[in-house]
Formats: C-alpha cells, structure tokens, sequence
C-alpha cells in the first residue's frame, strides 16, 4: 500500500485527512501515533514532521506534512476519482475553493479553537474553561458566522454550489464544536446550521466520527 | 496587451504586500487601488461586496473578485503558470505539495506569533496603542521555538521547499521585514545562522525590493 497517513483518529487534523481519503475512495494505511504518549514528539517522528504534529502523510518515498496540504496534494493527485473536491477543470470555481479555505484556516479556525481548547483540552489538564478566553472568541466567530450566513444564503456550499476541501476543512473542529454551549452560534444562523447538518452527513465524514472520541465535561 | 489586474489595499499591509511581491515575481501588471483605512473605507458596503470580511487585500481580473492574500498568489501562479518566476508555485506536482506545506506552516506557524510582535512592535506604537510586554515576551517565545525548526531545515535546504525560491518563502517576506528593519527584534532571525542566510536571499531579490519601495512612497 503506497499511502500511509500517520496521526490520531480523535485529532481534528487528522480526520481533515481522514475524510479526504474517504471522499475520493483512496486505499491507505493508517499508523496511530500516541498522542498522550508523546509519540509525535520523539525522533523517529520528528524526523517525519519537523513540528512535531499530526498529521503526517507517506506516499510511497514521499512525505508530506500540514493536514490542509496533504489534503489539496491528495485532491489533485486523485483528482479524477471520488468527489471533485478542488474543481480543477474550472478556473473560476478552483479559484473560490481556495479562498474559502483560506477563510477557514485564517479566520473561522482561529476563532474555533480557543473554544474547543477550553471546553476539550484545559478539563483534561485539571483546569476549568476560561470564561473570558471563550467569551473573547464568541465575540470574533460570531462576526466571521454573519459572513458565514449571508455567504450561504447565496449558495449551498462555501465555494459555490457545490461540495469541496473548503467545507470539508470545516468539519473536525466543528464537530467538537457543536459539543459545547457555543453550539447556539451556529445554530442561531438558519443557512450555516443547514450547510453544517448537510456536510456533517456526508457518508465519507460518517466513516471517521467514531474515531473522535475527545469527551466534553 | 492584458488588462491590469487590481490589487485593493495599502502597500504597507503585511497581506497586501505578500500579493505585491507574487504579482512582481509573475511579472503581472496590476494597479494597486488605494483603500484608506483610517477613514474606514474597509467597512464600507461597496467594499465589502468584494471583501465580506472587510480586510486588506482584494483582488479582481477580467474573469473574477477575490480575497484572502494567499489564495490571491496561488491562483496567480496557477493562471499565469508561463509568465515570470515558472517555478514560484512548483513545476510538477511533488514540489507543488511541498511549497503548499510550508505555506501552510507559515500560516498556521510562523503568521500568528510573527502577527502579534509586527502590530506589538512595529505599529502599536506608530498608533500610540499601548504594548503589552506578556504578549510580546509569549509571542517571541513560540516565534522563536517555529524558527528553531526552520534552522535546522535550512541547514538541509537552500529555501522552504527545495532548492529554489518558492511562493512558500515568499510568504514570510511581509512580517519578517517589518520585525527586521522596525523593531529591535531582527535578532530572531539574524542571530540564527541558516534562517539569517535565507533571510538575506529572500529579502534581496528584486520583486521584494520593489514593494519595500512602494511601502516607502505609499505610506
């Protein structure tokens, strides 16, 4: 099997990947790597990933680290098998999958994850969510969901009518999301709730959920 | 010959000069639209039509409007493969996968912690907004753990992604110089014998050159 991918089945990078993988039918390899035992940080794996992180992806001699990169290398190598996740026959439509991932990864993201680091992480540390850094970042998602909202009302998916990396990249960390009491900011806005309940119940994203098993308190 | 395309934003936005620099390697002609920002014009409706996020940078060519700095350099270099720097984004799909690698460890790796010490360092005081020495002393540290581990890769690598200056260099050009020429923290980098080696490539070539110069008249 040329395809290894190395990672944790609960990490929200790696099941960016694994769901990739899943939407384009790809055999593949799968190589837990122990999170809680450091794994990811020992030579052996450093070796692999310089930042010490999951994701890793091995295709055949090639190696190949970042989940949103591995990803985008498996859309395009495999780009005529599975679903078109980066429309690569029209200029226009790849062009508005790539902004749209830019988005998740440089403004939805970064709003997300101190929520999901509070709620998920900070508990399994012997700490208590911050109130302030939660409310802090509830502030900036949601102006980045009214965006979200309006965007949507205009078309079912991010990047047009049609499904690609640029929502797929969504769905490990909103998952967890949706856990927790901030939930309410998706599900106050009627076109992103509609856009989540329809991504999140795609067969490929199915197939990994039950791999991410970090518990909210 | 081809329309211009437009860039909206001020030269001396980090992001807006990432897509200077891609449009001068490319060898594409642009007009650079201003946008005030200090009178807000960023938040105004017929801006936000093309940015919803109201941000700088912005983009549109005959064919379409789009937005976020470095999906704007990656669709440059996929439409305009010919022109300028071939190899900016890759000229076979293994190289390609591995500059987007290290452009995405620059945006989730190096841009944030860089971010924070640009605006603590070099424009906080420009606006007379007050600094905040914990976040600065916290951003330096993660800055400086991130370019530990490009030392010892460009030890290995003449740049980023191989052998060649790529778009995944390119990226790091806007917050590197600001921390190097406007802060009294250059030492991050310059202290650090590969990382200080790539810098002065990186920084030396023409295309860069040219958007420090339009950051000078544009201010």
């Amino acid at each position: 099997m040329t395809i290894k991918l190395h990672g944790a089945p609960m990490s929200t990078c790696t099941a960016k990947v694994l769901t990739c993988l899943h939407e384009k039918g790809i055999d593949f390899e799968f190589v837990p790597i122990n999170l809680l035992a450091g794994e990811q940080k020992q030579p052996s794996f450093v070796a692999k990933n310089p930042f010490g992180l999951v994701p890793v992806l091995e295709d055949g001699d090639f190696t190949i680290f970042e989940s949103r990169a591995i990803t985008s290398y498996l859309a395009e190598k495999f780009k005529d098998s599975g679903c078109d996740l980066i429309r690569h026959g029209n200029i226009k439509e790849s062009a508005m999958v790539k902004v749209w991932m830019e988005v998740e990864s440089q403004q939805y993201s970064p709003a997300v994850s101190p929520i999901f680091f509070q709620y998920f992480i900070v508990p399994k540390r012997g700490g208590s969510p911050d109130q302030a850094i939660i409310d802090e970042s509830s502030g900036k998602l949601g102006k980045v969901l009214d965006v979200y909202e309006q965007r949507l009302s205009g078309a079912k998916y991010l990047a047009g009518d049609f499904f690609s990396l640029a929502d797929l990249h969504h769905l490990g960390l909103t998952f967890y999301f949706m856990k927790t009491p901030c939930a309410r900011l998706i599900n106050e806005r009627p076109h992103v709730k509609a856009w989540w309940e329809d991504i999140s119940s795609r067969p490929a994203f199915q197939k990994v959920v039950p791999g991410m098993t970090l518990g909210a308190k | 010959m081809a329309t211009p395309v437009k860039v909206y934003g001020p030269p001396l936005s980090t992001a807006v000069s990432r897509v200077l620099a891609c449009l001068l390697e490319k060898d594409v002609n642009f007009q650079l639209i201003s946008v005030n920002m200090s009178k807000g014009e960023h938040k105004v409706p017929d801006f936000l039509k093309i940015q919803p996020f109201g941000q700088v940078p912005a983009f549109q060519d005959e064919e379409i409007s789009l937005f976020e700095s470095r999906a704007i350099c990656r669709y440059l270099c996929d439409k305009y493969a010919d022109k300028g720097n071939r190899g900016l984004y890759g000229t076979n799909p293994l190289v390609k996968a591995s500059i987007d690698q290290w452009l995405e460890a620059e945006g989730q790796s190096f841009n944030p912690p860089s971010s924070v010490l640009v605006f603590q360092l070099a424009f906080a005081p420009r606006m007379k907004i007050k600094q905040d020495p914990a976040v600065i002393k916290q951003n330096e540290e993660k800055l400086g753990k991130v370019l530990d581990v490009y030392e010892q890769r460009l030890g290995e690598s003449r740049f980023l992604a191989g052998d060649e200056f790529s778009l995944a260099d390119l990226s790091h050009l806007p917050n590197t110089h600001y921390l190097v020429s406007a802060t009294d923290r250059g030492e991050l980098f310059t202290s650090r014998k590969n990382v200080g080696r790539w810098w002065g490539e990186i920084s030396g070539r023409d295309s860069w050159k040219k958007v420090v110069q339009m950051q000078k008249q544009g201010a």
